[in-house]
């Protein structure tokens, strides 16, 4: 029956367009029709806001198509040969083949220098917008169940990228890159009882040996690449598994997505916006230097520079040593502990753990175990926001302490006074700005209240009668009007009665005490103004309202 | 020899040793002696020296004594020489306008002229570097790529790897090496002024530091050709971050938040 029913389509249309016959060939082998039809239509919700991720993802597209470019003619190899390249400053020196070849690439590789620059600038911009992608999602608490593991996930590749960074950031073997080893092996070394195993594992011998470059290099381009678009892909299909999460508004539930449809809407925007991202990296490559190598000359262990620095994403970690006194304690009369190095390097994935683990942490003491697919508005949780400002407030002390020489010399500083207000502002300032966010918090959630109790003030200044001035205020359009009083405001934790209803001490124990602490923290009446209610608002609008 | 010892307790003897001693030392150094700078005393120099004396008592004895001799506010000029005279006030961070960390360089007080008489006196204190001539210091003579390496092995670690400068202690600082003319760079570390240490000639040879001013030259003034774009200050990686985290984000966040405010409208059904 059917048989018959083609031959009649088929004869009073004649053949199919090419196209479709194509398009028919695929779906029969591959079911391109489900898969069209289930991702076209997905739905992305509109705000910038959500676009900080795609930032990460484009830039790391060019990063990845770049340096496949620069593996061309890049020879990762410590052995010393003599420079007789086109930069003249530089004629006639010993260097190592991996900096030779990086000056060849700079100045002999047609196109070379440029991709070298949107290579580095892309990586900068790269881990710049992971940073920004993740503060987007701690702080309107788009972590929150079902999307903790994919926090994992963001954070996994943040980590990633910060040794993609740093092992690219070694391989040109100059001055600053060899600091850079130079430093990681310090750091290596000031592990108790098996640093010196893992430094001359890694470095297969002596510093620095011949076999460090060769292997950043395979980690650099095939290891953490790999493990960085595996994670990136898994990243992305668990976004479309759970579905974008949206901010508040009329329609906007926690059980819809509302917003345009991949195709064409997304496509066009995601697509347009990668060109945008291209064009930005490489405008700034084409113009501004990176890592000018060819100034910066060869490494050789005896030489060093001022101004020695990783690359941004590491310099809280350079701070954070920088930021430490030299301390050191002698074991048993002859095993030092080096704490100038220890506990810095203690600290530093401490502080990243601290990040990795806030959804858990926040999720143990609101008890809460629902779904949310609504993005909060930071204001609206004061205690979140207050952390996460306390913790970019320390982070960034760190980064100033990183940049200590540089700060002085640009602000005529001195470099002493700078190491200790960072030494002193890593430890007051979180707590400083945690109690300074919390109160504008608060002040922004009632300023919310009075906009939506008594309008926008138009700054039109009336005068009555009487003579009296008064400020007009506008009412709010009620969309406006929703979309601040849609939050949640749940109660704290309490916990139960101390003695139950047959006069029994109830069992409490300490952990549940604190959680019931840490939740009015959260929740209590000092973490939140009560929102304005319907009631508040129609007899406030009622007729006898003041102005 | 009977009578030397019999006589070598007499009131006079230590006297008569002392003179024996004066006059053997005396004649030892005027034999010995360079004798350049004791014989080229004409009188121009000298006319020069003088004049220097005026001035060095009405701009410098404050801090560093009516002889030269320094005094708790400034160091002695003793063999300090002429090349340190004319780096420090040349430069005119000579005289000091204010107890700092460091002097700083700024607009100069003196003429040429009286630079010259101010070296002059300072030098005739006692022997000490003189100012270079021009072919020492001229830059096309020099070899830049030993003089990057020598840079590198002295000098990069407080001026930076091109000598943009950098931070020493308590607000002391290594000043940034662009443009500035080699006759100083040479007498710099001639004479080591301020927080620098000095390099005479025996630990670098003129040379090696012409090699250097050559390097400096390639590398850091204003032709310096630079293929990479904007230098951001050759500070390295802290001012590139910091682009990286105002221009690059900043860019792309506003081209985000236009493709965010930006959206297609549902049909009118």
């Amino acid at each position: 029956m059917s048989t018959a029913t083609d031959e009649r389509t088929t004869a009073r249309r004649g053949k199919a367009p090419a196209g479709e016959r194509l398009a028919d060939w695929a779906d029969g082998r591959l079911g391109v029709y489900g898969a069209a039809k289930y991702g076209m239509r997905k739905v992305f919700p509109d705000h910038w806001s959500f676009l900080l991720g795609e930032i990460a993802l484009f830039s790391f597209i060019i990063v990845l198509l770049t340096g496949v470019y620069l593996t061309l003619f890049f020879v990762p190899s410590m052995a010393q040969v003599e420079y007789h390249g086109s930069y003249v400053p530089m004629q006639g020196q010993l260097m190592s083949e991996a900096y030779a070849s990086t000056l060849d690439i700079s100045f002999d590789v047609r196109g070379g220098l440029l991709v070298r620059q949107i290579h580095h600038w892309g990586a900068l911009i790269f881990v710049v917008a992971i940073f920004i992608h993740m503060m987007r999602v701690f702080f309107t608490g788009a972590f929150r169940k079902p999307r903790e593991i994919n926090w994992l996930f963001g954070f996994t590749l943040f980590i990633l990228a910060l040794f993609t960074g740093l092992t690219g950031y070694s391989l040109p073997d100059d001055l600053l890159s060899g600091t850079g080893i130079r430093f990681m092996e310090g750091a290596i070394l000031a592990t108790p009882v098996v640093g010196t195993w893992i430094q001359m594992l890694l470095f297969g011998g002596e510093f620095p040996g011949h076999d460090i470059i060769p292997r950043f290099f395979v980690i650099h381009v095939l290891l953490l690449p790999g493990l960085l678009l595996a994670l990136v892909v898994a990243h992305l299909i668990l976004i479309v598994f759970h579905k974008h999460t949206h901010y508040a508004g009329p329609g906007k539930t926690n059980t819809n997505v509302v917003g345009m449809p991949f195709f064409p809407v997304y496509m066009a925007k995601a697509g347009g916006f990668t060109f945008i991202v291209f064009g930005v990296i490489t405008l700034i490559a084409g113009t501004v230097t990176i890592n000018p190598v060819w100034t910066i000359g060869p490494y050789r262990p005896e030489t060093v520079s001022t101004n020695a620095q990783p690359d941004w994403y590491l310099g809280f970690s350079e701070g954070l040593v920088r930021m430490m006194p030299g301390w050191e304690i002698v074991l048993f009369g002859d095993y030092t502990l080096n704490l100038g190095l220890l506990i810095p390097l203690g600290v530093f994935p401490a502080m990243l753990v601290v990040l990795m683990l806030y959804p858990f942490f926040e999720s143990w003491v609101t008890k809460d175990t629902r779904e949310h697919h609504i993005a909060q508005r930071p204001r609206n949780v004061p205690t979140r926001t207050a952390f996460g400002m306390a913790w970019l407030s320390a982070y960034f002390v760190a980064l100033v302490a990183g940049g200590n020489d540089v700060w002085a010399i640009n602000f005529n500083l001195s470099i002493n006074a700078i190491t200790w207000f960072c030494r002193i502002g890593f430890f007051v300032l979180p707590v400083l700005v945690f109690f300074l966010t919390r109160r504008i918090c608060l002040g922004l959630q009632r300023r919310d209240r009075d906009k939506v109790l008594h309008g926008r003030e138009t700054g039109i200044i009336k005068r009555l009668p009487h003579g009296e001035f008064i400020e007009v205020h506008e009412p709010l359009p009620p969309a406006e009007r929703y979309k601040l009083t849609a939050h949640e405001q749940p109660r704290p934790l309490s916990l139960p009665p101390a003695v139950d209803e047959n006069g029994v001490e109830r069992k409490v124990g300490p952990l549940e005490k604190l959680r019931a602490r840490l939740s009015r923290g959260y929740y209590g009446e000092q973490a939140q103004i009560p929102k304005a209610t319907a009631e508040e608002y129609r007899e406030i609008t009622s007729g006898h309202g003041h102005h | 020899m009977k009578k030397l010892s019999a006589r070598r307790r007499h009131p006079l003897a230590a006297l008569v040793v002392l003179l024996f001693a004066l006059a053997a030392t005396g004649g030892l150094y005027a034999a010995l002696a360079p004798a350049g700078e004791a014989q080229a005393d004409a009188s121009e120099t000298s006319i020069a020296v003088e004049e220097g004396k005026k001035l060095y008592l009405v701009g410098c004895a404050t801090c560093h004594g009516s002889e030269g001799q320094g005094t708790s506010d400034g160091p002695s000029l003793v063999g300090v020489g002429a090349a340190a005279v004319d780096f420090q006030v040349a430069t005119g961070r000579m005289p000091l306008q204010q107890p700092g960390p460091q002097a700083p360089e700024k607009p100069v007080v003196y003429t040429e002229d009286q630079i010259a008489q101010l070296a002059a006196y300072v030098a005739s204190l006692g022997p000490g570097p003189a100012i270079p001539a021009e072919e020492e210091y001229d830059p096309q003579a020099g070899d830049p790529a030993v003089g990057g390496e020598l840079f590198r092995l002295n000098c990069s670690q407080c001026h930076n790897f091109t000598g943009q400068g950098g931070a020493l202690t308590d607000g002391k600082y290594a000043p940034d090496l662009t443009d500035v003319d080699p006759r100083f760079v040479y007498e710099a570390m001639l004479t080591g002024p301020q927080a620098m240490p000095a390099f005479p000639d025996t630990v670098l040879s003129p040379e090696n530091k012409r090699d250097i001013i050559a390097w400096l030259d390639a590398v850091n003034t204003e032709k310096a050709p630079n293929p990479g774009g904007f230098q951001l200050g050759g500070y390295g990686p802290v001012s590139e971050g910091l682009f990286a985290w105002t221009f690059g984000i900043g860019a792309l966040i506003a081209a985000a938040v236009w493709i965010g405010a930006h959206t297609a409208k549902a049909k009118k059904s």
